[in-house]
């Protein structure tokens, strides 16, 4: 930093120009796990929200999807006054420690930035989560507990959707079971995405938070199991939410995917996120990683993959179908993992899988692709090109081709309408299923999207659970029967 | 947490133990599981149900200490508790009225194929129960066995007691005709009933214990192959057409971190040796 002067004069030409964010070298940051991007010093915050515009009819607030009160809380940054700053943000967006690190910002709120037409967007995700990180470490404040509405509301699936649905009806004064099939809340923030870009005990801060608004978090019960939502019903809740996730992994289906080394995404991250393989043997769950490890895929989850077996040791090889224009991951993440070592091979796709003598694969075949006409959205398809396999040696594969949600649910719960075509459950804009009180959101009903819209499908359905709850209001119910 | 009522030594480290968990309790079946981690931090290990009652709210589970994480649960006492127990897991047995049914459970699986002998005989069943073990000091529940079942057959690996090997059923399957055959055991003993029962037509049901984590269809470690299809043990399963597994591949994805549950295993005992650990 230079000199002692906190807030820099700066010409408009820097004004262009956002603050870096502090960041582990490359070089350190794939021998660890610990967070890759540092944070800013409240110095970079300050001088970060400097460059805000205010504008009157800010364009970065529509690209959010809770619609946070952007300027305004980067406003209370640029003065100093953090504690209302993080007051104005959680009106809207109960996980932004979460959503300040994690948000496809790129793609969202920054997109659309003023500041973003002539240089760098205001950098409004590092700063929600400089006002989040000071709020951690200053004392979380808890809202005191508005007076019992007497109604009982279950919610199923303690990620980032079913904790937002928790804690808006606790607010609201509802009381709120929170049933989670794991052994720990947090969903994909603790099971999925990893240490080094979402620390764990960030992710339990903010379950603490939901807690101590009153809601009773029951871990290990897989609804559907323990209780199907028929039962719930029967035992008394008024409404129930649906907020179980997209976690059944997807598979290639090419001969030789379940020899040894065959990982699915969500095998590879939940040994090493959520039960800590990368710490064996001081933790009891293993993982077993070669030296040249394949990912198949191009998305965020890829990525982390990627990126977690080059911490692991290994040399990684991401195999996608289409070419690097079309990777979906965020650009971040693609440009971090490649200072890390990442090797990119684009138009590619597996067809076998080969073992050796122990059942433990040694090398796929692949076949190149090319590029042809985009579908109806407009994303390119491809096409195999004749003639053109060869092999690769591996000794560990990870596929990380995309998520449905879990049947579960879907399967013991009579008349919940799903989409036959992926399993996600029908929903009205408001999160309404077809079944009276019955309301579900997140993942589950888009397939796999992202945190934030998790969230913000948790908020729409929360409040129309909240009416539904307190006025009978059943919504229009013509477009989910 | 989850309060370990009784603690029963069944053999030679075979333990069963019976705790506290009402919601459990209140819906467990025969042919479900149970994933239980032991502490804070701890593997999440599948263990099959073998007893519940609904009215005292527990649940009962018995495991053989193999690796890190069941000799570890040996070292709890009646009193103690568990960090997790998540269930009940997987598919009930189908239990109706078939016929006559020969139901086969070997090593410490004698202890949940009970519980399904007893619920088919309760629907109406005839029921040949065999109690497969190494030898005599590793049989247990013998007298419930015959309590519950038509007719008991014992057989050891070794011949310590009762017949040696399974060799027996080939020709109880030639004298005497089955609707059904559940087996519950080592998967070899499984490969082996199958293929015994297979000329003779008899519907044969195994219950895979394939590797698994989370228990809940997320992440596919406990795939298997039955007939042409892949299937995930803890949602599809865990009991599959004995016929249709492919055994082999299952025996295969077993082993694959084979190297690292021994170190486990082996760290934790010296841990142990040297009393600085916990107990
Ligand atoms: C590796 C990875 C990286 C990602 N990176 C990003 C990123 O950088 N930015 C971003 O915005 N998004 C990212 N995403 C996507 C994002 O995490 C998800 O879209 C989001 O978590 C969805 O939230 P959710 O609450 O709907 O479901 P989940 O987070 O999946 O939570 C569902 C919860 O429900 C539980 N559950 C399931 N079934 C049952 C049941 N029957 N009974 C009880 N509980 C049940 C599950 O155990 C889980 O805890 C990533 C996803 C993955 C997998
Ligand atoms: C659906 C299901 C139900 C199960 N029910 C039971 C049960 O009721 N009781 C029970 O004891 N086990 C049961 N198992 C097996 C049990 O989960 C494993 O024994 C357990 O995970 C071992 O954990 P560990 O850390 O102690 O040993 P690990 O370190 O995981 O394994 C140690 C070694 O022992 C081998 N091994 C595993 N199981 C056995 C066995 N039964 N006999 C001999 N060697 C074995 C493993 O292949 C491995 O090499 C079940 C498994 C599944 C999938
Ligand atoms: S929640 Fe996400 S999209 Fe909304 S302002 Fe914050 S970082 Fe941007
Ligand atoms: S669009 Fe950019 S400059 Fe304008 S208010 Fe939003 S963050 Fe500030
Ligand atoms: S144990 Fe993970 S999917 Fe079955």
């Amino acid at each position: 930093m230079e000199g002692n002067e906190p807030r820099r004069k700066r010409n408009d030409r820097s004004l262009d120009e956002d603050i870096p964010m502090p960041r582990q070298e490359p070089k350190d940051r794939v021998k660890n796990f610990d967070e890759v991007a540092l944070g800013y010093t409240e110095e970079m915050a300050v001088a970060e929200a400097e460059r805000c515009l205010k504008c009157k009819n800010p364009q970065c607030v529509k690209g959010c999807p809770v619609e946070v009160p952007i300027p305004q809380f980067i406003e209370c940054i640029a003065k100093g006054r953090y504690e209302e700053g993080i007051a104005i943000i959680k009106s809207k967006n109960a996980l932004p420690a979460v959503c300040g690190r994690v948000c496809p910002q790129e793609q969202q709120c920054q997109k659309n930035c003023i500041r973003g037409k002539k240089g760098d967007p205001v950098n409004i995700g590092r700063l929600e989560r400089f006002l989040a990180d000071w709020e951690r470490e200053h004392g979380v404040k808890t809202p005191s507990r508005p007076p019992s509405t007497g109604k009982r509301v279950a919610v199923i699936g303690a990620g980032p959707s079913g904790l937002t649905v928790a804690s808006d009806l606790a607010k609201l004064g509802h009381s709120v079971t929170l049933f989670e099939a794991l052994h720990v809340a947090g969903g994909v923030l603790m099971y999925g995405i990893p240490e080094f870009r979402l620390p764990k005990k960030i992710v339990q801060k903010e379950v603490e938070y939901v807690q101590s608004l009153g809601v009773e978090l029951r871990l290990g019960n897989l609804i559907g199991r323990i209780h199907t939502i028929p039962e719930l019903m029967e035992q008394g809740y008024d409404a129930i939410y649906i907020g179980s996730g997209a976690g059944l992994p997807q598979w290639t289906g090419c001969p030789g995917e379940n020899l040894g080394g065959i990982y699915s995404a969500n095998e590879f991250l939940i040994r090493v996120n959520l039960m800590k393989a990368y710490d064996f043997p001081a933790s009891d769950t293993p993982i077993r990683i070669g030296k040249h490890v394949v990912v198949i895929g191009g998305g965020n989850v890829a990525m982390d993959c990627a990126r977690i077996s080059m911490r692991l040791g290994a040399t990684v090889c991401l195999n996608y179908r289409r070419s690097r224009n079309e990777l979906p991951a965020r650009r971040e993440e693609i440009e971090n993992a490649e200072e890390e070592g990442l090797i990119c091979k684009f138009l590619n796709a597996p067809v076998e899988f080969y073992g050796d003598e122990k059942g433990w694969v040694k090398a796929m075949r692949v076949t190149c692709m090319e590029l042809c006409e985009p579908d109806e959205r407009g994303r390119c398809r491809v096409r195999p090109v004749e003639s053109s396999d060869f092999d690769m040696e591996t000794d560990t594969v990870i596929v990380a081709i995309g998520q449905t949600p879990n049947p579960i649910i879907q399967r013991t719960t009579d008349g919940l309408k799903t989409d036959p075509r992926n399993g996600t459950i029908i929903v009205d804009e408001e999160g309404r299923t077809n079944l009276d009180g019955v309301f579900a959101g997140g993942d589950v009903a888009t397939g796999a999207a992202t945190v934030i819209s998790a969230m913000g499908a948790g908020k729409r359905a929360a409040k129309a659970m909240h009416d539904y709850l307190v006025n009978g209001n059943r919504g229009d119910r013509t477009s989910t029967n | 947490m989850y309060r370990i009522v009784s603690k029963e030594r069944l053999a030679y480290k075979h333990t069963l133990f019976t705790v506290d968990a009402p919601d459990v309790a209140a819906k467990a079946k025969a042919g479900q599981f149970l994933i239980v981690i032991p502490r804070e931090g701890g593997e999440r290990v599948p263990l099959s149900i073998c007893d519940f009652d609904r009215e005292r709210g527990t649940v009962s589970f018995a495991f053989h200490e193999v690796g890190k994480t069941t000799k570890e649960l040996g070292t709890f006492n009646e009193g103690d508790e568990l960090f997790n127990v998540t269930g009940p897991l997987g598919n009930p047995s189908e239990i109706k009225r078939f016929g006559k049914v020969l139901c086969v459970g070997g090593s410490i699986m004698i202890a949940p194929a009970l519980l399904q002998a007893r619920a088919l005989k309760e629907a109406g069943n005839e029921v040949v129960t065999v109690l497969a073990c190494r030898s005599e000091e590793f049989l247990f529940k013998r007298e419930e066995a015959e309590k519950i079942s038509d007719r008991v057959y014992v057989a050891s690996d070794d011949g310590t007691v009762g017949e040696t090997g399974l060799d027996f059923l080939k020709d109880l399957l030639e004298k005497e005709s089955f609707d059904r055959c559940t087996v519950i055991g080592p998967v070899v003993m499984m490969r082996t009933v199958s293929e015994m029962t297979r000329p003779f037509n008899v519907p044969t049901i195994v219950s895979l214990t394939p590797i698994m984590i989370d228990g809940m269809g997320m992440c596919g470690v406990c795939r298997v192959t039955v007939g042409d299809q892949m299937l995930f043990g803890c949602v599809d399963g865990p009991e599959f057409d004995g016929h249709m597994t492919n055994f082999d591949e299952l025996i295969n994805r077993q082993r694959s971190m084979l190297p690292e549950e021994r170190l486990s295993s082996l760290l934790w005992e010296q841990k142990r040796g040297c009393r600085c650990g916990r107990k």
